[in-house]
């Protein structure tokens, strides 16, 4: 009797998973998110991931989806740990999942190898392992719109565009994780090569908020700029340290993490002329934001405080969300599908068209650069431009800066070489 | 052979005699973050002291003081209200710490409630995630009327820069360590913690209720918490990675005792001193980044030569 009981709901539960994983595959289009609103990165984090989550919630109420079909949104708590977000992507995976965006070098580094076994492509937007950017070595990972090395490129040009970078010595803080050590072997390449010398200030992870030692080195160093890799409270702390030490703040640079309005707000007037650097529109006068606005803030339908909507972080995340939406249209015009998979998704990673013409028709009119999936080109090669506190607000300063692709390009093709060197079993992929 | 030798026992030297404003700074800003450690590390010896538990949860008390604060204060409340208000909330958690954890862990092995501190650190980070949310928070440091900028001394046309926040945490912390040291000494309540300290048996057995010392000493661990939330949020905000700098405190507990309210106070400044001295003058050395770890060779050095720390009560176990 018992064992009928418990094989008849063992059957039940097997029918059951497979209707919804049916349901997953076939009816939606499942994005899950990697994001973290715990844990000691919360702080960027949740923007990012508020973001994300209103532009595909605002693609639901207002269009019903994308080609027709709702979108299944589903988060899962990562806490920037590459291990819990190695166990989201395994429990998330069967769902039918079309794109994993972690979020996190750490946890994209694990991805990588599992995208091309399970055929789910990896959109790690402006961060992850930038030499995933050759898309012949790296099929189903991408970095659009740029990589950390193109932006390092862009920001030394920025240097270089304000009084010369060579014979300056550049001081690099960096939080000592994989992300932050990131762009090191590219800075070593290029300080011979443009003549620029380079001092490292490594940021222990217990040490984000007693950063006193590194700025008694920096100002025993004495760097004509610095420029900072920093992510959660690293951020703010480094500036109100980098002011307490008197350093010129129009001289210290921080990448897109840091570079937010939750970098900066809890510095203030003391951060005024802090420069940082940007690929996504800041504010709320987009016609997209405002629909974000009509259809999910003002209904209640979002974890996200009204007032942060058009923050830095924010609009990074919904710009994530918007190339993720612009894959899948693509990816339905190209197949005729409605509901797609992973591997079509990945068509349209490669062939998608986000021009100055499409962002408008998207209520996104300067939002951002041109960007143009492309086969042989999995990192979008796109400028950033540079943006600076005012003691208030951030305003943006610069044109988009393009990177130094002659230079970084061989570079990364190296690197994506090195990496799938001793792997004999990786596919890689010939593009036409 | 003969430049590393120079580099370890020469050059930092040379570098200290031709920039003595910065040395003096450097020892400056390590006196500073061993006052801070200080703090962190008097809030375990309290609790220690009375009850025998090394208290994980220390770190997190010291950032849900202090997101409680600023948290009451974004609702509205007055700072000084506010301040008022999270005393109490320090109270409440001190009370249900001794009524749900201690209580019914009386007799348990030491281990069993330095686990049960583990639990509640998880417990307040989720509560605290939960309430306050993950982003990081700015002190109120002006609503507190604490003093912001910073002075300049140029001795010799040098440069030391002492931040006013930096100033008054230092003195905030001598008050607070004059004040637990009197209310040890000349109250009833005092001589009943010591008491408990010394021992736990014959303080039951002249009518001291070990549930109420309890509930006091963690109470007191609290507004220790509170004092250096106030104090590292001042510095560089409050953000749930404050946490992990509370285990800066376990090479100043190695170094002063466990059981020393002096001990933590003068390895806070050992520790705090020694490792920016150290991290800015034979870092390059290591490849810089040495400060994460150098407090521990230190504790570890004086574990092996003296194991119950500078002012601890050395251990003697009869069989």
């Amino acid at each position: 009797m018992y064992k009928k009981i418990i094989t008849g709901a063992v059957a039940t539960a097997v029918a059951v998973a497979t209707f919804v994983s049916t349901a997953h595959a076939e009816d939606t289009l499942y994005i899950p998110a990697l994001s973290y609103r715990t844990g000691a990165f919360a702080g960027g984090g949740t923007p990012f991931a508020n973001g994300f989550m209103d532009y595909l919630a605002m693609l639901n109420a207002r269009d019903g989806g994308i080609g027709g079909v709702k979108i299944v949104n589903e988060e899962c708590e990562t806490a920037y740990n590459a291990q819990k977000g190695v166990e989201c992507y395994e429990a998330t995976k069967g769902n039918g999942a079309l794109v994993y965006n972690p979020l996190s070098t750490g946890i994209t580094l694990q991805l990588i190898p599992k995208a091309p076994v399970d055929e789910i492509p990896v959109l790690s937007m402006g961060y992850g392992l930038s030499a995933a950017g050759i898309g012949e070595k790296f099929p189903w990972t991408f970095t659009y719109p740029t990589s950390y090395w193109s932006q390092m490129s862009s920001i030394l040009k920025y240097i270089d565009s304000n009084g010369g970078l060579k014979g300056q010595k550049i001081g690099f803080i960096y939080l000592d994780v994989g992300y932050g050590r990131e762009p090191i072997p590219l800075l070593e390449k290029l300080a011979p090569q443009l003549g620029f010398e380079v001092a490292m200030f490594p940021v222990a992870g217990k040490e984000m908020q007693a950063q006193s030692a590194q700025w008694l080195n920096v100002r025993k160093e004495r760097p004509d700029w610095m420029i900072m890799w920093g992510w959660g409270s690293m951020n703010p702390t480094a500036i109100k340290e980098a002011a307490k030490i008197r350093y010129p703040m129009d001289r210290f640079i921080g990448n897109w993490w840091s570079s937010a309005h939750a970098d900066l707000v809890p510095v203030g007037e003391a951060g005024k002329g802090y420069v940082g650097a940007n690929f996504s529109g800041i504010g709320t006068d987009f016609q997209a934001l405002q629909d974000v606005i009509k259809y999910v803030i003002e209904p209640g339908n979002t974890r996200t405080d009204p007032s942060k909507v058009g923050d830095v972080l924010y609009n990074r995340g919904l710009y994530n969300a918007v190339i993720v939406a612009e894959a899948v249209e693509t990816a339905q015009k190209m197949t005729g599908k409605s509901a797609i998979s992973g591997a079509d998704m990945r068509l349209g990673l490669e062939n998608f068209n986000l021009d100055a013409t499409r962002l408008a028709e998207l209520g996104l009119a300067g939002f951002a650069g041109d960007l143009k999936g492309d086969c042989v080109d999995h990192e979008g090669g796109g400028p950033v431009f540079m943006q600076q506190w005012d003691g208030e607000n951030w305003v943006k300063i610069t044109d988009p800066i393009a990177p130094m692709s002659d230079v970084v390009r061989p570079l990364l093709e190296a690197a994506a070489d090195a990496y799938v060197a001793d792997k004999p079993e990786w596919k890689t992929q010939t593009c036409n | 052979m003969g430049s590393f030798i120079y580099s370890v026992l020469g050059d930092p030297f040379v570098q200290m005699l031709q920039m003595p404003d910065f040395l003096m700074q450097v020892v400056w800003e390590g006196f500073v973050s061993g006052i801070l450690y200080a703090l962190i590390a008097l809030g375990f010896v309290l609790i220690f002291k009375a009850s025998g538990i090394f208290n994980f949860a220390q770190g997190i008390m010291v950032v849900f003081s202090g997101l409680t604060l600023v948290g009451l204060h974004e609702l509205g409340v007055p700072a000084f209200l506010a301040l008022f208000i999270t005393l109490g909330v320090m109270y409440v958690l001190a009370f249900s710490v001794e009524r749900l954890v201690l209580r019914n862990l009386v007799n348990q092995p030491d281990i069993i409630l330095f686990m049960a501190t583990i639990g509640l650190t998880n417990i307040l980070i989720g509560l605290g995630q939960w309430i306050f949310g993950g982003e990081t928070k700015s002190m109120i440091t002006e609503q507190l009327w604490l003093p912001t900028g910073s002075s300049v001394w140029e001795p010799g046309g040098g440069l030391v820069i002492f931040q006013h926040i930096d100033i008054a945490a230092a003195v905030i912390a001598a008050l607070l360590i004059i004040c637990l040291a009197l209310f040890f000494s000349k109250t009833k309540v005092g001589r009943a913690l010591r008491a408990v300290a010394d021992d736990h048996q014959a303080s039951l057995s002249v009518g001291i209720s070990l549930n109420h010392i309890w509930v006091i000493t963690w109470f007191a661990a609290g507004i220790v918490a509170l004092v250096a939330g106030i104090m590292w949020g001042a510095r560089s905000d409050v953000s749930f990675s404050l946490q992990i700098i509370a285990l800066k405190a376990l090479p100043v507990l190695v170094l002063g005792g466990f059981t020393s309210v002096p001990g933590a106070i003068v390895g806070g400044l050992i520790i705090g001193i020694g490792e920016k001295l150290f991290e800015i003058y034979w870092g390059p050395l290591f490849g810089s980044g040495i400060e994460g770890w150098f407090a521990y060779v230190i504790a570890l050095i004086f574990l092996l030569f003296r194991p119950q720390g500078l002012f601890g009560e050395k251990i003697i176990e009869r069989v």
